[in-house]
């Protein structure tokens, strides 16, 4: 039986579609897993990004930080804080938060670097205050770039949601890990497809917010 | 009464410590070798063929955003639950990461250079091994930090398809028998590979690069460029157009 055969049979099961361990519940449990996670991390990231990169301070501390980071391995840091913190949300939301907190840091401090300082100077010529220039100008100038590195973070945090599930909870890894332990080729498979759709959906998501929240100015008139 | 020591590998491993972690470095470092060997000559074609590189970055892109997990599983069907399966995504990620910082540091290259070069009477081949090719190696390097550090990083994503993990198998064991120990060993042995791997790149670097400051705006300048890796060129490219 070849793998497209499998995908099939997964999601035309109608056993898959509702309750507990349906799709859309999975679905819907992965999304929230990542969305906290990624909201977390760019609660703590964005911020400290922007501002040091509006300073243009710190910027060597911050590759350090993020260089620090990504030598940890999520699926290891997942099953030690299961070990120190038991069975719950946050031993999962800390490997997922350290994994997107690198790219959001960097490309938000780079960002604000790499302002062309010419509308800055000349904004500021108009009168406009600190604030005024930040939220109209530089904010906007940096947007490409800040939603970049958003993107990056959501799509590994997407993918590296599904180890959850070896640790007893939720999301579409519940398909992959369950049908691997059962032997279940066709629900492993199923559960693969979904996360890498969703991972795929992440750079049609973050491509949309781009189309709409991008000035058309800095995107280049198109 | 002493529980088992902290390097001492649960027997259902059959390997050793040491065993476990050249394993790892294996897996992870044969698959970013050859995306390298495969880059080089990819992204040298891009450069040469412009209109090629913003399809090949979009391809680039959605291949990366396969997850690792995934692959690996669509893989089972062809190549059985081995190491090979757990290597050719990760050959395929480092590809994918090299490919555009191969393009980018090529690029990087200012016109008078390569004009200058011309007039010194260097041929296309000579300008490409002499000029172009030192002058894109902090990109390069900056390129493989990032293949290096996430390869490692997902071999141990392995485990879960059947003990392909290497130092990941810890982690299974781990859970099995009850001993934290052996995860923690499996995150401290991981980590501290990755970074010693990092170090080695940054000092190649420096040994390649002589003309280079030791550190400021083009170590920072890679670093952002290592992290937006491959998605955010296409937007930076996006955005340039």
């Amino acid at each position: 039986m070849s793998i497209f055969q499998f995908i099939s049979d997964f999601f035309r099961d109608s056993a898959h579609w509702h309750g507990q361990d349906g799709i859309p519940h999975r679905v819907l449990e992965h999304l929230g897993y990542s969305f906290m996670a990624l909201g977390i991390a760019a609660g703590l990231a964005l911020p400290v990004g922007l501002v040091t990169g509006h300073t243009g301070r710190g910027g060597n501390a911050l590759a350090l930080i993020a260089t620090a980071a990504r030598a940890l391995p999520s699926y290891g840091l997942l099953v030690l804080m299961f070990f120190w913190l038991g069975i719950g949300l946050t031993p999962v939301m800390i490997p997922l938060v350290a994994l997107a907190v690198p790219p959001i840091l960097l490309t938000s401090y780079e960002a604000m670097r790499t302002v062309d300082p010419a509308p800055v100077d000349a904004a500021r010529g108009m009168g406009m205050g600190p604030a005024a220039v930040l939220f109209q100008v530089e904010l906007p100038v940096a947007l490409p770039l800040i939603l970049s590195g958003l993107r990056s973070a959501a799509i590994q945090v997407v993918s590296t949601t599904a180890i959850a599930a070896t640790v007893s909870l939720g999301g579409l890894g519940r398909f992959v890990i369950d049908g691997l332990y059962q032997r279940n080729y066709e629900t492993v498979v199923g559960g693969a497809t979904l996360i890498a759709g969703l991972a795929l959906a992440m750079i049609a998501l973050f491509w949309l917010v781009g189309r709409v929240a991008v000035s058309p100015g800095v995107r280049g008139g198109r | 009464m002493s529980g088992p020591g902290f390097f001492d590998i649960p027997s259902d491993l059959q390997n050793s410590y040491l065993g476990l972690v050249g394993l790892h470095v294996e897996e992870a470092l044969i698959p970013v070798a050859i995306g390298l060997a495969v880059a080089l000559p990819l992204g040298q074609l891009c450069v040469r063929f412009s209109w090629l590189y913003p399809p090949v970055l979009w391809i680039t892109t959605v291949l990366y955003a396969i997850p690792s997990l995934a692959f690996f599983i669509f893989l089972i069907d062809y190549t059985g639950a081995t190491r090979t399966t757990v290597m050719i995504p990760l050959t395929v990620y480092s590809l994918v990461l090299l490919v555009p910082a191969f393009v980018d540091g090529v690029r990087s290259v200012p016109q008078e250079t390569l004009s200058a070069a011309k007039a010194m009477g260097f041929g296309p081949v000579q300008r490409y091994l002499k000029v172009q090719l030192p002058i894109a190696v902090p990109a390069i390097i900056a390129g493989l930090r990032v293949a290096v550090a996430s390869s490692i990083s997902l071999v141990s994503i392995g485990a879960l398809i059947g003990n392909q993990g290497a130092l990941g198998n810890l982690l299974q064991d781990a859970i099995l028998y009850h001993r934290s120990n052996l995860a923690l060993n499996s995150v401290l042995t991981t980590a501290v590979l990755a970074v010693l791997l990092d170090i080695a790149l940054v000092l190649l670097r420096m040994a390649l690069t002589p003309w280079m400051p030791r550190s400021g705006r083009a170590a920072r300048r890679a670093a952002r460029d290592a992290a937006v890796e491959p998605a955010g060129r296409a937007a930076l490219e996006d955005a340039s157009v």
